[in-house]
């Protein structure tokens, strides 16, 4: 014989697995954790692209002289590194050049079959402010038609894109989460419909609110935990097998036009989170919602 | 029924020494279990099922409310523990107005009273032992405390053997002793019965009542809603009859009753 109903030390224990009220509820709750693991996956993935294009961009200028304006390349040198915060001025060798375009014009290629312009690679002192339009009307003085270019532009323009990315991801995540929710409250709420009975009469013996509560968000806690797990093990899968297939289409180390789209250990440990988040994130509705209905009994 | 040793402990509880001389406002309070000031009564947007209802219950007191079928008796009760508010007027329930008193402070006051249900509201996936035993879990208590008095109790309501068994499993007459004991177990001030007599045979409801006396002699006010005119005549104690949703008080025919009934 035993007080049953305090096996689990925390009070009555309402006969919830067997009332139905939240038999979907775990699947529901998968299908959120499996579309917001991958929503927060690709925000993880894509701002630690960036961060690594950013990095790598960082104290980096390009200077670009037009095809045929080999004669001036030694005077524009000169310039370079006489300029103040530049620290090297080396110009990309064909084979150098060749590497670049690899991504788009395949391998074999002869540098000389095409008129490149000339590229020489700049690093400055990322701690001196360095006047690019003063420098880029220099650099036209001694050869005309070059180009500084500090890459910004198109980066900027990648953060915006990247932006915008992150914002549906977002907002993918935010809807599951409300979707997830609104399942847990109604699931919650058929729960207190079906035990009205027994919620009445341990209110009406001088139960604390939260003493009927916790009957409730315990369940939930368990539901929102199993349904965690199980959206949160196909999702890696997924994430697995789509690194394995971008890692196959892209050259080693994600040289090339796309950075590696890896997951960090740090961005993994978050995704295992979120079957301890789906779980508070139950328990507290749960919670919340038996308060509030009980908030209108006497 | 003997008088157990559950009981005997009570009597023996040390819950009101206080040795203080009370003041008087105290003095008046606890002079009055239940207090209405002109109650009434509906549901919803429906007519007043309860009206002007002006009355007092005293501590130590045995009650009877009779009135034939839907003249407000539940209603009266519901009022008492709580279970509906009142559309107007006053009602003090242990020197407190409940107009004022914040919700949070109610279930304190539903502790002090114990409620045996028409239809008796036992939980039926829980087992007898632990049905009585939830007034002591809701409140606190410790399990092995619990067990203890509990099974006690059960025994002494003839459920010994019954300690486990569900309510689908037992008899009316066992449910209805289940529920009775839930009302007891937490020691109320206050114990309400709604129609107790109503399903069981003059014997039955004869020995029911023999138990409520008992537990008015340990000084618990009791208040029985019943029809049962045979057992009212024979267990002379004051009646508040309630009809059309009006209360009168009619005084028992013994002297040596408890005072009730609506202030001078």
């Amino acid at each position: 014989m035993t007080i049953g109903a305090s096996r689990n030390g925390r009070g009555l224990d309402l006969p919830a697995d067997g009332d139905g009220s939240g038999r979907f509820l775990p699947w529901l709750i998968g299908l959120m954790v499996y579309l917001a693991a991958l929503a927060l996956a690709g925000m993880m993935v894509l701002q630690g692209a960036i961060e690594r294009w950013d990095s790598a961009l960082a104290g980096t200028l390009t200077v670009q002289l037009p095809a045929g304006a080999g004669g001036n390349i030694e005077a524009v040198l000169a310039l370079l590194r006489a300029t103040p915060g530049v620290i090297r001025a080396e110009p990309l060798d064909a084979a150098a050049n060749a590497a670049l375009l690899e991504p788009w014009l395949g391998q074999g290629l002869a540098a000389n079959e095409l008129r490149l312009p000339r590229l020489i690679d700049l690093r400055v002192d990322p701690t001196r402010e360095l006047d690019h339009s003063a420098l880029a009307k220099r650099l036209a003085a001694v050869a005309p038609g070059a180009r500084l270019d500090d890459n910004r532009g198109w980066l900027d323009r990648l953060f915006d894109i990247a932006l915008a990315i992150e914002l549906v991801a977002a907002a993918i995540v935010a809807l599951v989460t409300g979707a997830a929710v609104m399942s847990i409250v109604f699931a919650t709420r058929t729960g207190l419909a079906i035990h009205h009975g027994t919620v009445e009469v341990l209110h009406l013996i001088g139960a604390h609110d939260t003493f009927i509560a916790t009957q409730f968000q315990w369940h939930a806690l368990r539901l929102g935990l199993r349904g965690g797990v199980i959206g949160l093990v196909p999702a890696v899968l997924t994430l697995l097998v789509l690194g394995e297939a971008a890692g196959g289409a892209m050259p080693a180390g994600g040289v090339g036009a796309l950075p590696s789209l890896t997951l960090t250990p740090a961005d993994w440990g978050i995704l295992l989170l979120l079957p301890v988040a789906a779980a508070l994130t139950a328990l507290s509705t749960a919670r919340i919602t038996v308060l509030r209905a009980l908030a209108r009994m006497p | 029924m003997a008088k157990a040793a559950w009981l005997r402990r009570w009597t023996r509880s040390p819950a009101s020494c206080d040795v203080r001389p009370p003041s008087a406002a105290a003095r008046k309070a606890r002079q009055t279990l239940v207090r209405f000031e002109n109650v009434g009564m509906r549901y919803g947007a429906g007519r007043e099922v309860l009206r002007d209802i002006t009355m007092e219950l005293a501590p130590g007191g045995f009650y009877f409310l009779t009135g034939p079928s839907g003249a407000g008796k539940s209603s009266l009760l519901k009022l008492i523990y709580l279970a509906e508010r009142p559309s107007r007027g006053l009602i003090t329930l242990f020197g407190r107005d409940l107009a004022t008193t914040p919700r949070r402070e109610l279930p304190a006051l539903r502790r002090r009273i114990g409620v045996v249900f028409q239809d008796f509201r036992l939980i039926p996936h829980l087992s007898a032992l632990d049905n009585v035993a939830l007034p002591l879990r809701v409140a606190g208590h410790r399990d092995d405390r619990i067990r203890e008095n509990v099974a006690e109790l059960l025994r002494w309501v003839g459920l010994a053997d019954e300690l486990d068994a569900k309510p689908a499993t037992l008899s009316g007459g066992q449910q209805q002793r289940v529920a009775i004991a839930r009302a007891v177990v937490s020691k109320p001030s206050l114990l309400l019965a709604d129609e107790p007599t109503g399903n069981v045979d003059d014997r039955i409801a004869a020995r029911l009542l023999r138990l409520f006396e008992e537990l008015n002699r340990q000084g618990t006010t009791i208040v029985v809603a019943t029809h049962n005119e045979g057992m009212i005549a024979r267990f002379a104690h004051t009646r508040l009859h309630l009809e059309s949703g009006e209360l009168t008080v009619v005084a028992p025919p013994r002297a040596a009753m408890p005072a009730a009934g609506a202030p001078a």
